[in-house]
């Protein structure tokens, strides 16, 4: 393709080619900080294309491709070129990726141990995984990844997928106010998703992206209501992550163990907060009082 | 009606994981995972490797269990048989 640029988050080397200039150059900027090892092989590619050639300058629109498609996906003007190339990369990992056991859960650690949170779009855990990973003072949690955290089938560890964060709509302006504006992509405002605006995370994280932490605590928090807390029992915790894992079928009985694994040795709650403050003031209780 | 004979997954087939109130199972056979509560587990512990019936199961869980408070058990394990059926973890011997 006419512009093409290779990525590394995590254990997954991106391969990404686009008929436009424009993602690859956003992308460039928001992964500079990133390790690049042109030659690794790569283990996922995604494809930002124009349907008919004359779309390249036309109302120009980006579809999204690479070694897994998804049929029928509306394509994306070309000024959310960034979230299509986002898109294309999440949906790779999410449908290709073998080597760990994939949980839609954002994950922060401390002190080689992990803090995962799972929970629908909405749910205020990437918002939580942010602002942890931002914390002024006892800012000693490592981002780990607003989106996939990565569970090793043998050991059980957790690895990460430090990706720029998708910040959504309310949680710009709160995470803005914390960050240097040099840590955050371009606003893409009124995409499918609402408004959206990436943040890199600290260089620290990106540089321990491939060390290890052994998981402590699980939470599934819920954005709304009282500040509450609900153990969470071991049974629900794996219906619960099972259906967060985008190949736990995929996997076989390598993930039927992995993730019997996970909920008997992790502690799980459900949580529900009105505010961040409130929902970080939450996990720093539990990550002290029940974290194992 | 007859009391049909039923077996359980062979031993090796299934890998039973017991997770608080739930019990994972995943049958290797075809690679399904499977999420059952008492007395599902308890059931395919008691069929063993042979065939059989309702009353016969009745009667190894009898053994293990307190089951006289519970009236005829034998209308709910016959129940429960057609669901482990259902699932593919026992079939008709």
């Amino acid at each position: 393709m006419r512009h093409r640029t290779r990525i590394a988050v995590g254990p997954v080397q991106f391969r990404i080619g686009s008929d436009w200039a424009e993602p690859v150059a956003a992308l460039e900027s928001l992964y500079a900080g990133y390790p690049r090892d042109e030659m690794r092989p790569a283990d996922a590619t995604v494809r930002l294309f124009a349907a008919r050639p004359w779309r390249r300058w036309l109302r120009p629109s980006v579809h999204i491709g690479g070694d897994f498609v998804v049929p029928d996906a509306l394509p994306l003007p070309l000024s959310m070129g960034l979230l299509a190339a986002e898109m294309g990369m999440n949906l790779q990992v999410a449908l290709g990726w073998r080597r760990h056991m994939l949980l839609h859960a954002s994950a922060v650690a401390k002190d080689g141990r992990a803090l995962i949170m799972s929970g629908e779009s909405g749910s205020g855990k990437s918002t939580l995984a942010a602002l942890l990973g931002e914390k002024e003072g006892g800012g000693d949690w490592r981002l780990m990844g607003d989106e996939f955290t990565l569970i090793d089938p043998a050991g059980g560890d957790a690895f990460a997928f430090p990706r720029a964060v998708s910040l959504k709509n309310e949680a710009i302006a709160e995470v803005a106010a914390r960050v240097d504006a040099a840590r955050l992509g371009p606003l893409l405002a009124g995409t499918p998703k609402g408004d959206i605006r990436h943040l890199i995370p600290r260089p620290e994280a990106i540089a321990a992206m491939h060390e290890p932490a052994r998981p402590a605590l699980l939470l599934f928090p819920r954005f709304g209501g009282e500040a509450g807390i609900e153990p969470m029992g071991e049974g629900e915790a794996f219906v619960r992550l099972t259906e967060a894992s985008t190949n736990y079928v995929a996997l076989g009985e390598a993930g039927f163990a992995a993730m019997t694994r996970l909920v008997r040795e992790t502690p799980a709650f459900g949580i529900t907060y009105p505010d961040s403050a409130a929902g970080v003031a939450l996990v720093e209780r539990l990550w002290a009082e029940a974290a194992r | 009606m007859t009391d049909r004979a039923y077996r359980a997954a062979p031993a090796g087939a299934l890998r039973v994981e017991p997770l608080g109130a739930l019990t994972a199972i995943f049958d290797r056979r075809s690679m399904q995972t499977h999420l059952v509560v008492s007395p599902m587990p308890e059931i395919l512990e008691a069929m063993g490797e042979d065939a059989c019936n309702v009353a016969a199961l009745a009667a190894r869980l009898a053994a293990s269990f307190d089951l006289d408070s519970e009236g005829d058990v034998r209308p709910i394990l016959a129940e429960r048989l057609a669901e482990l059926t259902a699932m593919g973890l026992v079939e008709r011997a």
